[in-house]
C-alpha cells in the first residue's frame, strides 16, 4: 500500500498501480483512452494528465500522465488543477478536430466512451474551422463494421489485436494525423477474438455487424445476465433485446472467467435465437403424416396420452440444455430411463475428465488462474479452436515472462511497450502435441504433430519422465523421448506448470496420459501446478455430473424393443450420431417428443414437439469446464411482443408433462423449486442453490432491472397490438425484473448485473466501477459456485498405453473441433455460416505427392457411413496416413475411424 | 551509379583550408583533403588514426574511459547536449546483464543542419573509431550505424570504411589484441525525421513502426531488442577518439576559455549569407564571429533573426549573436543550441510564412502517437496558413500560443512537438505585429507593408 495525497486528500492505494488506475479505485475521476486495465498504459493519447508536485513545498508543479506515473508513495498530484484541467480539454478538443460528430448516427451513440470522457472533461465548443481528415473504410468480414473517421487514434485496437490476442492482419499505417487502423487491404479479420475491438475501441470505428443489421441503442434494450452456451469455457455474457429479438451479445466482466473478453463465436454466434424457423408453438402430428400447430392444452393432452400408453419411456438429455432441463426429464423418465444424450465415447472422456478433476493430485484453474502459470503443456487440443477465450489465456500464461523480467529490473508491470520491448520473444515454454498445426504454435517453444495415440504416447513418456514410477512407454522411439525429456524437464523446472488436455480428439488415451503427468506433477509436490480439461459443449460436464447413459444405450433400448417412446431434450440426434444409425431406430417408429428451440431434424421427426426457450427466453444453470456452476437468466419474455408464442424452459414443460402423465392438474413451478430439487438429489450437484441469488431476492426492497433508466417506447411499441400498455411480465424465477424499475446503482452490490452503467459511464468501461479493485473481481462475488474440488488422494497411474498408430492401406480420419461451424447451435447464425470455411479433407503433403493429390481434387471418403465427397487440402503439418475433417460436416465420421480414400473426378475442381 | 553518387554529393562544405586546421586545435576536421574525398584507412591510419582506440582497449578499463569521456565533458552534439560520459555510466553492465548494442545516430534530418553528413563521407573511420570506443566503455557486443536514406554517399563511404576496418582488424573478435569483440553494420533508414529521436530510432531499427517509446525504462536500461544501448550522435562519437589520444585537459582547453564546455564544434550558416558552410570552432565561439566566418547578409539583405540549431530551435534576434554559441548560454537566452548550425532570416522574409514552412514540416513528420503532436501540429499549420493568405481571425493569435502551450515539454509523449512549438512560441514573442498582420488581410512581410 502507498499513501498519496490528490488535491490535498490523503488516499491509500495499491502502490504497484499507476496513478490512474489508482485514482479511478478510488472513484476519483480522470478521463483517459489509451490505458486499459487488461493491456497497461502506453502514454499516447495524453487525456490523463494530472498535475504532479515534487513535495508539500512545491506549488508549481508539472503536468505528467497519470497512466504512466507510478503511484509511489508519497505522491502528491492534483486533479483539479486549472492547467490540468485546459490540458485535457485541449486533447478532447484535439481528438475531436476530424471526429465527424456523427453520434446520431453512430451504433457507439449512448454507450461510447468518447462521449462519457468528452462529458467528463467539459469540453463543448468548436474552435476548429478548417476541412476534417478523412478516411475510407473497409470490409472486416460478416462480424466487424468499420469508420475510421470516427478513430481518435488511441491505439487500442492494434494493442489488443496484436500484443494481446496474437493477431496479425490489423495494423496501424501511415503517419501524422493520417494514421489508419485496418487491414492491408478489404478482408475478413482473421482473429478469433476480432469482436472485442467492439468493446476496446472507445468511440464507433469498429462495431458490431450482426448489432447493425436489427440495431438499438442501449438504452432501449433489455438485458439478461447470461452465460454463453457455444462451448465449455463458461463466459458470461450481457445479451440485449429489443422488439422481441436477440440484438447484441456484450461481455459481462467475471473476475475468474473471461474478464474483459469474448470470442468470435460466443459474441457473435447467438443469431439462432432470431431464426424465422424456430418452433414457437407446440407442433404435432396431423394424422396423415402432415405438422400442425397445436395449443398448450391439446400439446399437453397429446403428452399425457404418449406418455400414459408408453410401453417403456426413456428420456434424452443434452450438454446444450440447462441442469435444471436434464434434471427435470430424469425426474419425469427415472434415474434408470436416462441419458445424458452424449455419445458413448465423448461420455467416457468427459466421465474421465472429472475423474482426473478430482482426483488427479492438481487443481482445475479458472482462467485467471491460467494466466499466472508459468510452463504450458497442451496435449490433443487446439483450444483456440475448441475453447477459444481459454486459448487467449494460455496466451496471456506464455506472454507473463515479460511480467517476471520487468520486476527484475524494476520496470512496473503496467508499462506495457517497456516490458514488451524488454522481453522481445522471451516466453514461459508452451508445447502442444496435436495431428495439425494449432492457433498457439506461433509462441510455442515447440510443438508436434502426432496422430493420437502418438499424442498419448507422448504424454505418457513425460509422465515417466517425471516419475519414474509412472508406466513407461514401451517401444518409445528415441524421438519421443527426448521430446518428452525436454517437456519434462521444463514442467519440472516451471513453479506453476500447466497441464491442458480435452475430448476433442475423442481420445481416452490422452485424457488419461494427461492425468499422468498431473499425479506425476503432484507427486514431485508441484501443488501449484494445474490441470484444465476441456469438454465440447456448455453443460457436458454437468450433465455428466447429473449421470446417465450414453447416448447408443438409449437407441439400443428401442431397438431391443424395451422402449418405445423417447422425450428428447434440446438434442438434435442427426448431430451426434450417422443417419443410418438413427434410421435403424426410428424404423422402430418409437414415439417421439421432443423439446427444443430449434427446428432440428431430430425435432422434424417428432409426434410431439414441444417449443422451446433459447438461453434468452430460459432461466438455467450450466457447468463449466472448470466445475463452475453459473446461472443464466432470461433476456426477455416473447410473449410480450409475440403473444403467439409458447416458448417454455424445457424444464417447465417437462414439469407439465409429469403432471399430464400422471393425470394431475399442472401446478406453478419456478426455477428456485427445480433448482432445490435438483441440488437435493444430487449430492455433486449440492452448490448449484449458491450459483446465484433467489428470486426473492431484494436490493432496498427492489427487483434488479433488466432495462436502464432512460428505456423509452415502453408504451408505444406494443402498440399495433394493443394501445393500452400491458403491466411488465413477472419474472417469478429470479431477481430480476422485465423493466427499467428496480435496482440499477452500483453503490450497493448487485450480485448479478445485466448491463454496465454506472454515473458518467455508459460504456463498457463502466465494469470497472463494479470490482473490488480494476481487472479484479466482481464487488459482489464472482457468480457461480465451484461445484468439484481436488481431492486429497490421488488416484493410481494408468496404465493404459496405447499402441504406437502404423499407418495402414486405410487411413486413420481424426475431426477437429473448429470455432466457426464446429458446434451446434452457432453454425445456424448467419454470420457464423459465413464465417466458417468450406468443408474439406486434409491430407498430408507426402501422402498427396504420392497419390498426386492438390489442393481443390474431389475425394471420396469411404468407411463404415455413406460415402462423403470433399475437396482435398494439402496439409503440411498432419502425420503421414491420417486425413481430417473439421467437426461440423458429418457426424457419422468419427475420429480414429478407419477410412478409404479415392479420388473422383468431378466437372470442377475447387480453388482453396 | 558513381556518377549518380557524384552529383549527389554536396562538395566544400568545410570553409577553413587545410592551412587553418591543425591536429592539436581541430581534431574533428584536421585529417580532411582538400579534394573532399573520403579518407580511405591507409590515409586515415597515416594521420595518427586509430591511436585512441589502441590507448583505450590496451591501456584502460570500459570504466576508466567512461571516466575519461566524463572528464573531458563531452556534451552530446545531437541538439540536446546531454553529457555523453554520463549516459554511458547509465548504461548496465555486469554479470547478468547481457550485453546490448552501441548505435549511432546518423538520422541527420534537423533542417537546415549538414554537419554529420560531412563527416559521414568524408572522415568514417573517425566515428568507426569513436564506436570502438563507446562499445568498449558500455560493453556493447554490437554497433549500428543508423544512417539516414538519403545519405547514399555516406553509405558508400561507411561501408568502404567498415571493410577496410574488419580487414585490418579494427574490428571483428580480439580488437587490438585487445580481447574485445565488436562489430558494425550499417543501417539506412526509410526517411522519417523522428527516427532522429534516439528511441523511435531503435523502434525502427527493429523493424517497428517508428514510435518514440517512453524514458524510463532509458536505452540504457532497456534498448535495441531490450538489451543495454547507447545512442550517440555521430558528432559526439567523432569527438571521442581524440579525448582518448589527448586526454580530457586537452580536450578541455580547446574551448580555449570561451565556455564551460571542452571541446570544438562543427558550426554552420545557411541562408541569406555570403558563404554558407561548414566551419570547426572551439566551442564558445559567438555568433558574431560565425557570421563574420559567414561574410556577413548578403547584399540587400539584413538580419532579422536566426535559429542556433536547426528548425527546433526558438528564433533569436539580432542582438543575440554576441552570445557565445554553446548549450548553457543559447539556452538561458531561451532558445536551445540545437546542432549549433544557424540559419538566418533576413528582413525580406515573412516569418508567418517561414513558421508555416517549418511547422508544415513538423506535422508531416509526427509520428502520429500522441494526441498533441498528432493533432495539434496540423491544426497549427492550417492556423499559419491562413495567416498567410490574410484569412486569419482575431482569436487565431491567442489560439496560436495555446496550441504552442499544449505542445510543450512534458505534456506530449517525446521532444517532437515541444521542438516544434519552440520557433512558434518565439515567434509569437518577437514578431508578434507579422502574425496580427495576418488577420483578415493579404499578408505580406511587414518591411514591404
Amino acid at each position: 500500500m502507498a499513501t498519496i495525497y490528490v488535491d490535498g486528500e490523503q488516499y491509500q492505494v495499491n502502490g504497484s498501480h499507476n496513478l490512474l488506475q489508482a485514482c479511478l479505485e478510488m472513484g476519483l475521476e480522470i478521463p483517459y483512452f489509451c490505458w486499459h486495465p487488461a493491456m497497461g498504459s502506453v502514454g499516447a493519447c495524453r487525456q490523463c494528465a494530472v498535475k504532479q508536485y515534487k513535495d508539500e513545498d512545491d506549488d508549481k508543479g508539472m503536468l505528467v500522465m497519470s497512466c504512466m506515473s507510478p503511484a509511489k508513495d508519497g505522491t502528491r498530484i492534483s486533479i483539479a488543477d486549472d492547467e490540468a484541467e485546459e490540458f485535457r480539454q485541449s486533447v478532447i478538443e484535439w481528438m475531436m478536430i476530424s471526429h465527424p460528430h456523427d453520434c446520431p448516427v453512430c451504433e457507439e451513440g449512448g454507450h461510447c466512451h468518447l462521449q462519457d470522457m468528452t462529458v467528463m472533461t467539459g469540453h463543448d465548443r468548436r474552435r476548429y474551422r478548417f476541412n476534417k481528415r478523412t478516411h475510407r473504410n473497409q470490409d472486416l468480414g460478416p462480424f466487424i463494421g468499420h469508420e475510421m473517421n470516427r478513430c481518435i487514434t488511441c491505439y487500442r485496437c492494434v494493442r489488443f489485436y496484436r500484443d494481446y490476442a496474437g493477431g496479425d492482419d490489423l495494423g496501424a499505417f501511415g503517419a501524422n494525423d493520417n494514421i489508419y487502423f485496418g487491414r492491408y487491404q478489404d478482408g475478413t479479420l482473421e482473429s478469433e477474438f476480432s469482436g472485442n475491438l467492439t468493446e476496446v475501441c472507445p468511440t464507433g470505428v469498429f462495431t458490431d455487424r450482426t448489432h447493425s443489421e436489427r440495431y438499438t441503442r442501449k438504452w432501449d434494450m433489455q438485458f439478461g445476465p447470461s452465460v454463453c452456451h457455444q462451448c465449455s469455457v463458461g463466459c458470461n455474457i450481457s445479451a440485449g433485446e429489443r422488439y422481441g429479438d436477440v440484438r447484441r451479445i456484450e461481455n459481462r466482466y467475471h473476475g475468474e472467467v473471461n474478464r474483459y473478453f469474448l470470442c468470435d463465436r460466443g459474441r457473435f454466434g447467438y443469431g439462432y435465437v432470431n431464426r424465422d424457423d424456430r418452433p414457437l408453438r407446440p407442433e404435432g402430428s396431423d394424422g396423415g403424416g402432415t405438422r400442425r400447430e397445436l395449443d398448450v392444452d391439446e400439446a399437453l393432452d397429446r403428452a399425457g396420452e404418449l406418455l400414459r400408453h408408453a410401453n417403456g419411456i426413456v428420456g434424452i438429455g443434452s450438454p446444450r440444455a440447462s441442469l435444471e432441463s436434464n434434471h427435470q426429464l430424469k425426474q419425469l423418465v427415472g434415474d434408470d430411463n436416462f441419458s445424458t444424450g452424449l455419445v458413448g465415447n465423448e461420455q467416457a472422456c468427459v466421465e474421465r475428465m472429472r475423474s482426473l478433476n478430482e482426483s488427479g493430485g492438481l487443481p482445475t484453474p479458472s482462467l485467471r488462474d491460467i494466466e499466472r502459470h508459468d510452463a504450458v503443456l497442451v496435449l490433443g487440443e487446439d483450444p483456440i479452436q475448441s475453447a477459444a477465450r481459454l486459448g487467449l489465456s494460455i496466451r496471456q500464461a506464455v506472454l507473463g515472462r515479460r511480467e517476471e523480467l520487468a520486476e527484475e529490473r524494476g520496470i512496473p508491470l503496467w508499462n506495457a511497450e517497456a516490458i514488451k520491448t524488454l522481453a522481445q520473444d522471451k516466453r514461459y515454454p508452451l508445447f502442444t502435441a496435436y495431428p495439425q498445426a494449432t492457433g498457439l504454435d506461433g509462441i510455442a517453444e515447440q510443438h508436434w504433430n502426432l496422430a493420437p495415440a502418438d499424442i498419448a504416447r507422448l504424454g505418457f513418456a513425460v509422465a515417466h519422465e517425471i516419475d519414474p514410477n509412472a508406466p513407461a512407454v514401451t517401444e518409445l522411439d528415441v524421438s519421443t523421448r527426448e521430446s518428452a525429456k525436454l517437456i519434462a524437464e521444463k514442467l519440472l523446472a516451471a513453479d506453476r506448470p500447466l497441464l491442458v488436455s480435452g475430448g476433442s480428439l475423442g481420445s481416452v488415451a490422452i485424457i488419461e496420459a494427461c492425468g499422468n503427468i498431473a499425479r506425476a506433477l503432484a507427486k514431485c509436490g508441484k501443488q501449484d501446478a494445474g490441470l484444465s480439461l476441456i469438454r465440447r459443449e456448455a453443460n457436458s460436464t454437468g450433465v455428466e455430473m447429473l449421470g446417465g447413459q450414453p447416448l447408443e444405450w438409449a437407441l439400443d433400448r428401442v431397438i431391443a424393443g424395451e422402449a418405445d417412446t423417447l422425450v428428447i431434450v434440446e438434442n438434435d440426434l442427426y448431430q451426434r450420431l450417422a443417419t443410418e444409425t438413427l434410421d435403424a431406430v426410428f424404423a422402430k417408429a418409437p414415439k417421439l417428443i421432443v423439446l427444443d428451440h430449434q427446428r432440428t431434424a431430430t425435432l422434424e421427426r417428432a409426434d410431439l414437439a414441444l417449443s422451446s426457450a433459447s438461453f434468452a427466453e430460459a432461466d438455467g444453470t450450466l457447468v463449466s469446464m472448470e466445475g463452475r456452476g453459473q446461472r443464466f437468466f432470461q433476456v426477455y419474455e416473447p410473449r410480450h411482443m409475440r403473444p403467439e408464442t409458447r416458448l417454455h424452459e424445457s424444464w417447465r414443460w417437462l414439469h407439465a408433462l409429469a403432471a399430464e402423465r400422471d393425470s394431475e392438474p399442472v401446478s406453478d413451478i419456478t426455477l428456485d423449486a427445480v433448482v432445490r430439487d435438483c441440488a437435493e438429489r444430487n449430492a455433486t450437484l449440492e452448490g448449484i442453490v449458491d450459483a446465484a441469488p433467489d428470486a426473492d431476492f431484494r436490493i432496498s426492497g427492489q427487483k434488479l432491472a433488466r432495462s436502464p433508466h432512460r428505456y423509452s417506447g415502453r408504451t408505444a411499441m406494443r402498440a399495433h397490438l394493443d394501445v393500452s400498455e400491458p403491466a411488465p411480465t413477472r419474472d417469478p424465477d429470479s431477481a430480476l425484473a422485465f423493466s427499467m424499475e428496480g435496482y440499477s446503482g452500483f453503490d450497493r452490490p448487485r450480485p448479478v448485473v445485466p448491463f454496465a452503467w454506472a454515473p458518467g459511464f455508459n460504456s463498457p468501461e463502466a465494469w470497472n466501477k463494479f470490482m473490488d479493485e480494476i481487472g479484479g473481481h466482481l464487488r459482489a462475488g464472482d457468480p457461480g459456485v465451484r461445484l468439484f474440488e481436488l481431492a486429497n488422494e490421488t488416484s493410481n497411474y494408468s496404465a493404459a498405453i496405447p499402441d504406437a498408430f502404423v499407418r495402414g492401406d486405410d487411413w486413420q480420419l481424426t475431426v477437429l473441433p473448429r470455432l466457426f461451424g464446429g458446434e451446434e447451435t452457432s453454425s445456424r447464425a448467419a454470420p457464423i455460416i459465413e464465417r466458417s470455411a468450406p468443408a474439406h479433407i486434409a491430407v498430408a503433403r507426402a501422402d498427396a505427392e504420392r497419390l498426386g493429390l492438390g489442393n481443390g481434387h474431389w475425394l471420396s471418403l469411404t468407411g463404415q457411413f455413406q460415402a462423403l465427397t470433399l475437396p482435398a487440402t494439402i496439409d503440411d503439418h498432419l502425420p503421414e496416413g491420417m486425413v481430417s475433417v473439421p467437426a461440423g460436416v458429418d457426424p457419422a465420421l468419427i475420429n480414429g475411424a478407419r477410412v478409404s480414400l479415392s479420388r473422383i473426378q468431378l466437372d470442377e475442381e475447387v480453388s482453396s | 551509379m558513381n556518377a549518380t553518387i557524384d552529383r549527389l554529393r554536396y562538395r566544400s562544405q568545410l570553409r577553413q583550408p587545410a592551412s587553418e586546421r591543425h591536429e592539436d586545435s581541430h581534431p574533428l576536421t584536421w585529417r580532411l583533403r582538400e579534394d573532399n574525398e573520403s579518407i580511405d584507412l591507409a590515409e586515415y591510419q597515416r594521420k595518427n588514426g586509430y591511436v585512441g582506440t589502441q590507448r583505450a582497449l590496451t591501456e584502460h578499463s570500459a570504466s576508466e574511459v567512461i571516466d575519461i569521456v566524463k572528464e573531458a565533458n563531452v556534451r552530446g552534439r545531437g541538439g540536446a547536449g546531454f553529457p555523453a560520459g554520463v549516459k554511458w555510466s547509465l548504461t548496465l553492465q555486469g554479470e547478468d546483464i547481457p550485453r546490448g548494442y552501441l548505435v549511432c545516430n546518423a538520422d541527420e534530418m534537423e533542417p537546415g543542419t549538414f554537419k554529420d553528413r560531412m563527416l559521414l563521407e568524408q572522415q568514417p573511420h573517425l566515428l568507426i573509431e569513436g564506436m570502438i570506443i563507446g562499445a568498449y566503455a558500455n560493453n556493447s557486443r554490437f554497433g549500428y550505424i543508423f544512417l539516414r536514406d538519403e545519405y547514399r554517399a555516406a553509405a558508400v563511404s561507411i561501408t568502404r570504411a567498415l571493410n577496410e576496418a574488419r580487414e585490418a582488424g579494427w574490428l571483428g573478435k580480439n580488437i587490438a589484441g585487445s580481447g574485445f569483440d565488436f562489430d558494425i553494420a550499417l543501417h539506412t533508414g526509410a526517411g522519417r525525421y523522428i527516427c532522429g529521436e534516439e528511441t523511435a530510432l531503435l523502434n525502427s531499427l527493429e523493424g517497428h513502426r517508428a514510435n518514440p517509446r517512453d524514458k524510463p525504462p532509458f536505452p540504457g536500461q532497456s534498448g535495441a531488442w531490450g538489451k543495454p544501448t547507447v545512442v550517440n550522435n555521430v558528432e559526439t562519437l567523432c569527438n571521442v577518439p581524440g579525448v582518448l589520444q589527448h586526454g580530457a585537459d586537452w580536450y578541455q582547453q580547446l574551448s580555449g576559455g570561451r565556455s564551460d564546455d571542452g571541446g570544438t564544434k562543427l558550426y554552420g550558416v545557411s541562408g541569406q549569407v555570403e558563404r554558407t558552410g561548414l566551419w570547426e570552432l572551439p566551442i564558445g565561439t559567438t555568433g558574431e564571429e560565425l557570421m563574420a566566418l559567414a561574410g556577413g547578409m548578403q547584399s540587400g539583405h539584413e538580419l532579422k533573426a536566426w535559429l542556433p540549431g536547426g528548425g527546433s530551435t526558438g528564433l533569436l534576434l539580432p542582438e543575440h549573436l554576441e552570445l557565445p554559441l554553446d548549450f548553457d548560454s543559447i539556452g538561458k537566452a531561451g532558445s536551445r543550441l540545437g546542432t549549433g548550425l544557424l540559419t538566418v532570416i533576413s528582413r525580406q522574409q515573412s516569418i508567418v510564412a517561414l513558421l508555416r514552412n517549418l511547422e508544415q514540416f513538423f506535422a508531416r513528420e509526427s509520428c502520429g502517437w500522441c494526441t498533441p503532436c498528432r493533432e495539434g501540429l496540423p491544426w497549427t499549420v492550417k492556423v499559419l496558413q491562413a495567416l498567410e493568405r490574410g484569412e486569419g481571425e482575431p482569436e487565431d493569435i491567442e489560439l496560436l500560443q495555446q496550441l504552442g502551450k499544449g505542445l510543450g515539454p512534458g505534456q506530449t509523449f517525446c521532444a517532437h512537438a515541444p521542438g516544434a512549438s519552440m520557433p512558434l512560441t518565439s515567434a509569437l514573442k518577437y514578431f508578434r505585429d507579422e502574425f496580427e498582420a495576418g488577420v483578415a488581410r493579404p499578408h505580406t512581410a511587414v518591411e514591404e507593408a
